[in-house]
């Protein structure tokens, strides 16, 4: 079997040049590949494409690039929890592309798929719409919206192991199995890495052939972005 | 005049047994306390949760569990966990029963804006667009006018678009409104104290009123 277990972060993302278009994990901070994005800051490749659902908060995640001028363009679905990437928005430096989420996550999905094309009624009639091919099906229009491109897509895992199929916990899948299925070359990083056959085929939520690195990540912050508790029932 | 919690809380009487449900930011969410007891609803959280709980107690908040507007919470007995391609498709697939979300504007023919102003900083629409275009039964929470008194329920939307001929039932702080096919708001209830004379004052699009129009009830 191909060795897929790199080192850490910094061998993952080794040949990840200026101007490439990435692919990030995760939904706000729930689920995005820290060690990579820490990397990559540390590595200072610039004029990147990034296509992600957010884009970080001013000081974790992807807001860490942004802090570095690291991003050409961003597309996401919702951008709002950051003033750095507003400051550069408004001074012309970031091009953003705004879409819909689930147009998002299903161009992520297409690509993973084989499939160059989907068509959703996401944005008929709005401004996303301009430009697009509008095909109508059983009465209802759709617009074609076409599969990504990306040269790499970085996501974040619960479990993996060195064949590279990956497991995922709670609500920190999202995005990351469609991101997986999606890059050219698709780099995992998880809480824990361990040997071909010690996770149950059953439960393997992104099969290894679409990963081609993995590695066991470490210091996990797992920001919370919106601390929400109620009282304990007994006061 | 209602409040917002009221505006909730009136919401929260459409909702039958069995339903599942996409509680969208704002108002929206506080729908989920006034949930009628006795019945079984689902609530879908966008990024890839059905059977979303309660906050958790203090202490408790896993980082790996959140809902669409990035808040902590619990799952409950029934949840289920899927990605965002999945969590879209079966919103589109019509599965979820029903999309409460709120809004800037709405139009007589059921248009929607609520993701953009031109001029100021854009946030991006998140899934809003995907669950109007889909959703088969959409209810709005809104305030009937702006802070300057201006309506926001128009001929004609003034800002972008979310959606277009989308929205057939609207709860204002000053009424329960549908959406006619033929265009127009159709007025069904008005909050308790408040007159026909000032709905159809605080309406800039067409306004319907047939017949005798009741007090809003909450219980």
């Amino acid at each position: 079997m191909i060795n897929k277990v790199v080192s850490g972060a910094e061998e993952a993302i080794r040949d990840i040049a200026d101007g490439a278009t990435l692919m990030l994990g995760g939904f706000g901070l729930c689920g995005i590949p820290e060690n990579c994005i820490n990397a990559l800051v540390k590595k200072q490749v610039k004029q990147l494409t990034c296509i992600s659902n957010n884009a970080g908060v001013d000081d974790f995640g992807i807001g860490l690039m942004l802090q570095q001028r690291q991003i050409k363009k961003m597309i996401s679905s919702y951008v709002g929890e950051n003033a750095e990437f507003e400051r550069q928005l408004l001074s012309g430096e970031l091009e953003v592309d705004l879409i819909p989420q689930g147009t998002l996550a299903t161009r992520c999905l297409a690509a993973g798929y084989g499939m160059p094309a989907i068509f959703t009624p996401a944005g008929v009639g709005t401004e996303v719409a301009e430009g697009k091919e509008i095909r109508n099906f059983n009465g209802k229009d759709y617009l074609m919206e076409y599969a990504f491109d990306a040269d790499f897509a970085i996501v974040k895992a619960w479990k993996g192991d060195t064949a590279g199929n990956l497991m995922f916990r709670s609500t920190s899948r999202n995005f990351n199995p469609v991101m997986a299925m999606a890059g050219k070359i698709t780099i995992a990083e998880v809480e824990e890495l361990v040997e071909a056959g010690e996770l149950d085929p059953d439960h393997i939520h992104t099969p290894g052939i679409y990963v081609h690195r993995i590695f066991q990540g470490k210091d996990y912050e797992k920001r919370i972005e919106q601390r929400t508790v109620r009282k304990s029932a007994v006061g | 005049m209602f409040s917002k919690e009221e505006i909730a809380q009136r919401i929260a009487k459409e909702i039958k047994d069995g339903y599942y449900v996409n509680l969208g930011i704002g108002i929206p969410t506080l729908v989920a306390n006034y949930i009628p007891k006795g019945i079984n609803v689902v609530l879908q959280s966008e990024n890839g949760l059905l059977g979303m709980g309660p906050f958790p107690f203090e202490g408790e908040e896993d980082a790996d569990l959140i809902n669409a507007g990035k808040q902590t919470i619990t799952t409950l007995p029934g949840s289920s966990i899927f990605d965002s391609a999945m969590s879209f498709g079966m919103i589109r697939a019509q599965k979820v029963d029903l999309t409460i979300l709120g809004a800037m504007e709405v139009s007589e023919n059921g248009d929607i804006a609520n993701w953009k102003i031109p001029g100021k900083m854009v946030k991006g629409m998140g899934g809003a667009m995907d669950l109007v275009a889909s959703a088969k039964n959409i209810i709005v929470a809104m305030q009937h006018v702006n802070k300057a008194g201006e309506s926001k329920l128009l001929p004609k939307c003034t800002l972008p678009l979310t959606g277009v001929k989308c929205i057939k039932k609207i709860v204002t702080e000053l009424a329960v409104l549908d959406v006619l096919p033929e265009g127009g708001f159709k007025l069904l209830e008005r909050a308790p104290g408040v007159s026909i004379e000032f709905i159809q004052q605080s309406t800039a699009g067409r306004l319907v009123v047939e017949g005798e129009i009741l007090e809003m009830r909450l219980d």
